[in-house]
């Protein structure tokens, strides 16, 4: 007889799960704690915030019939240093955090950066400034992209449904280990919250590799007879020993955006207006251009998946499709995601307006409306 | 019947009279009778105070944004929910509404916006006071709008019990949806009322007669 | 999946007058002439080879003065940030159990900083090592006022003497821990003007976390002769009188009653 663990039929001895596809009906944040077993994770370390605790309940959970570890610590700090002495011995580690957990988690994250070592975080968007609300936002593009006193070394996946929650954190783990930089699954309130249909599986079954772990500390071998120690440091003497540093991991950076960048787009020369927008509000962008298209208007969508390493030569090159291509950037934050789009834009004249609703959601209805708005107000100049 | 078979569903009433549960359970109802099916627990300033807010989506394709601004259906439990989601009405709407005469309790207005939300749905502490009230629900004066008012909580009050006063209200919205499998919805209402029917197992029956009397408190749309 | 257990160097490394888990090349070491750390760390070092766990050994150093101890010896160590040495050994630990997980670091980023780590990794019973090197200051930004500033002393931020009306009392670290750490923990305070009871009590630290009995801190009372402005004999003085007299020197939780080694 089965046992029935978060919607999951299990057996007795756990064995079996997710040997077949398995269609489920759940929420987000119980989709990420069971992307973490299937990609192998071996070790959570968490601390309670809205919007993501299930994860770390639905973890706490399953953990322990997985041979898999969960501690709770006494805050975001130390539980993103714990995740580091983890990996750095070998096992693949995760957190997930939110709003002010996210900005306290950077101090670590920094870390991770300097020193190159993977780590996995799932942000659940939360609105803000400071406390704020606990429901949702886009407000932590910005944090989470380029956090921290560097350079905004890692790459951040910005997923819009529950099957792209499974892959991309399953994704993420690999992107780490790979990698070796930290990496991101950012989501938001709603996602963590709402339920929808997901096909779990294993990655394995797929044909996907999953990348191991391999200890940076306390490799095989006894130190100082078998093999030299390994002394790692994030502090240096002079500003020249930084640079050469900073030049490696910029180089291993730029050699890795290639392979790693995702994103969505339907554009054709045709194309009169280009909504952009990222993660949850990217379905109702692409609703919203679906319903527009009925209706005769030509409207394309362009969605970046990695929001870091932004896919800037794919914007661009969607842009140039049509010189008098207009476009809308939508997003539930004040101006983060339209900062990374002028950014890329540089040199481009198209027309570029903006739909910034910080902290709420954002229909389709909504951007239908301030596209028919848009047409008008030009209509009038 | 919306065109493409796609409803946009809103369920409003006070924190405590199972609101949360309804939504669930039709979203999981839709998800075992193979539809597409999205739903999102209360947020937006309808929820400020005690009310909570269910937003449920079912298609036949694919599902946008989890937020939307006009529904097809709405049901309404409490004078504040019809008061704080009228704006969600359109020309066409069904609007779904209680209309015994009896008082719905309300939980602490500020107790609850963020609890709602941190705990998901916050059912079961507050039940139905069963008061006679002066002024029922009612429908809203627009005439474009499809009213269709049930005695719910007259009913689970007088011959089942207050406790799935929700359950009859799922019925009333699972007969005008009209292509849920009937079976599905038992199943799901099994699936997450398990542990209680355990311990209780009279709460299963009076459940499943819930679901009945909602059922036949609409009529069998004929379009 | 447990990895060896404790071994023993069958072939010993040459080094001359050194422990055999110091690092031969990284010496002379950089800390002042007359600091404590050197000390602390010798004992350390003589301790790691006496028990023999070399290869188990993962250490981890803050920032301040201790970080200036990252490739100070021949077993595996990370340099943290400051205050966070506690959580990155506690998740390594945690992640791999058989390793002996040691957390080095000053007073500021014990008892300041990373204050809440400490208290939480103690409450928790966490199977790890903290060495706190305690020299009233924060040394390598040049001196400033500490929790365990004593009352009336002069630091870079409290130039006119430590008030203790307005800034507290010096704080007693191993004192708080043992108030709150669990059954099984070891805490004591040790000074590097008492060598062999330093390597004591370090040794039985190191015994505990190996024994899985607990938790194990010991606070070093150190010495820094570059931001106290003292002479040589003015260091000694100032470390066996007016800290000895403010922090006493003993152990505070020992599992004296279960040998080491019989718990496993």
């Amino acid at each position: 007889m089965g046992r029935k663990i978060a919607n999951i039929q299990l057996s007795e001895e756990y064995e079996g799960v997710l040997r077949k596809e398995q269609r489920s009906f759940m929420t987000g944040n119980e989709v990420v704690a069971w992307a973490a077993l299937a990609a192998k994770a071996d070790f959570m370390y968490g601390y309670p915030i809205t919007p993501q605790n299930e994860i770390m309940h639905y973890w706490a959970r399953l953990a322990p019939h997985f041979g898999r570890g969960f501690l709770q610590t006494e805050d975001e700090m130390s539980a993103g240093f714990a995740m580091l002495g983890g990996a750095l011995v070998g096992k693949k580690t995760f957190s997930a955090t939110a709003g002010p957990g996210n900005v306290l988690m950077q101090e670590p994250i920094s870390m991770a950066e300097m020193m190159r070592i993977p780590g996995v975080w799932i942000i659940q968007q939360r609105g803000g400034p400071s406390t704020a609300t606990v429901i949702y936002s886009q407000q932590e593009l910005r944090l989470t992209t380029t956090g921290g006193n560097g350079e905004g070394l890692r790459i951040v996946y910005s997923t819009a449904s529950h099957q792209e929650l499974f892959e991309y954190t399953i994704k993420a783990f690999n992107t780490a280990w790979q990698y070796r930089f930290p990496t991101f699954v950012l989501g938001d309130g709603y996602q963590a919250k709402m339920r929808e249909a997901v096909t779990l599986f294993r990655p394995e079954a797929r044909g996907w590799r999953l990348i191991p772990a391999e200890p940076i500390l306390r490799p095989p071998g006894v130190p100082a007879r078998d093999r030299d120690p390994v002394h790692l440091r994030n502090t240096f003497n002079i500003e020249e020993e930084l640079y050469d540093r900073l030049v490696d991991q910029l180089a291993a950076y730029d050699r890795m955006t290639a392979e790693v960048i995702e994103w969505e787009a339907e554009v054709s020369p045709e194309t009169e207006l280009l909504l952009v927008a990222h993660g949850i509000v990217a379905r109702a962008a692409k609703q919203a251009q679906e319903n527009l298209n009925r209706q005769g208007k030509k409207v394309g969508y362009f969605r970046p998946i990695t929001v870091r390493p932004f896919p800037g030569s794919a914007l661009r090159q969607a842009v140039a499709a049509n010189p008098n291509l207009r476009l809308l950037v939508v997003e539930s934050a004040h101006g983060q995601l339209l900062a990374l789009v002028k950014a890329e834009l540089y040199g481009f004249t198209n027309p570029l307006d903006s739909l910034l609703r910080p902290g709420v959601g954002i229909t389709a209805e909504e951007i239908e409306e301030a596209v028919t708005q848009h047409g008008q107000k030009e209509a009038v100049s | 019947m919306p065109e493409n078979k796609r409803w946009k569903i809103i369920i409003a009433g006070e924190g405590g009279q199972g609101v949360q549960s309804i939504g669930e359970l039709l979203a999981e109802a839709a998800f075992r009778s193979g539809k597409q099916a999205l739903y999102i627990p209360n947020f937006g300033v309808e929820q400020r105070g005690g009310v909570s807010v269910a937003y449920v989506q079912i298609a036949d394709g694919a599902i946008g944004a989890p937020k939307f601004q006009k529904a097809d259906l709405l049901a309404v439990l409490s004078k504040r929910a019809a008061e704080r989601t009228k704006g969600y009405l359109r020309p066409g709407s069904i609007y779904l509404y209680d209309q015994s005469a009896l008082q719905a309790l309300a939980i602490d207005d500020r107790s609850i916006g963020i609890q709602g939300y941190e705990t998901v749905a916050p059912e079961g502490f507050a039940q139905m006071v069963g008061a006679e009230t002066e002024s029922p629900l009612e429908p809203p004066a627009k005439d474009q709008v499809r009213a269709l008012g049930i005695p719910a909580a007259q009913v689970a009050k007088g011959e089942l019990t207050t406790r799935v006063f929700n359950i009859i209200v799922l019925g009333a919205i699972v007969r005008l949806i009209q292509d849920l499998s009937l079976p599905q919805v038992e199943a799901a209402i099994e699936q997450k009322f398990r542990e209680k029917f355990r311990s209780n197992p009279e709460l299963r029956a009076l459940n499943l007669q819930a679901l009945t009397k909602g059922l036949a408190m609409v009529p069998v749309p004929t379009a | 999946m447990r990895e060896s257990g404790r071994m023993v160097i069958r072939e010993p490394l040459v080094n001359e007058n050194m422990p055999l888990s110091w690092r031969k090349e990284t010496k002379p070491h950089r800390f002042c002439p007359g600091c404590g750390h050197g000390i602390a760390l010798k004992a350390l070092g003589e301790v790691v080879d006496e028990l023999g766990i070399l290869d188990q050994v993962l250490y981890g150093c803050d920032i301040g003065c201790s970080l200036l101890s990252w490739d100070f010896f021949n077993f595996d160590s990370i340099q943290t940030h400051h205050g966070r040495t506690i959580p990155v050994i506690v998740g390594a630990k945690r992640a791999r159990p058989e390793t002996v997980g040691i957390a080095y670091m000053g007073d500021g980023g014990g008892y300041a900083i990373g204050a809440q780590h400490l208290v939480n990794a103690a409450q928790r019973g966490e199977q790890i090592t903290a060495i706190l090197a305690n020299n009233t200051l924060y040394a390598m930004t040049g001196g400033q006022m500490a929790p365990t500033t004593l009352p009336g002393q002069k630091t870079g931020t409290s130039p006119y003497g430590r008030e203790v009306t307005k800034t507290g009392l010096p704080l007693q670290g191993p004192e708080l821990v043992a108030a709150i750490a669990p059954e099984g923990s070891y805490v004591a305070r040790a000074t590097v003007g008492e060598y062999q009871q330093l390597k004591k009590y370090l040794k039985k630290a190191l015994d505990n976390q190996i024994a899985g009995r607990g938790f194990s801190f010991v606070e070093v009372l150190s010495t820094c002769p570059t931001n106290w402005r003292t002479n040589a004999k003015q260091t000694w003085a100032f470390l066996q009188g007016e800290m000895a007299r403010h922090f006493k020197v003993g152990e505070f939780r020992a599992a004296e009653t279960i040998p080491a080694g019989e718990e496993r």
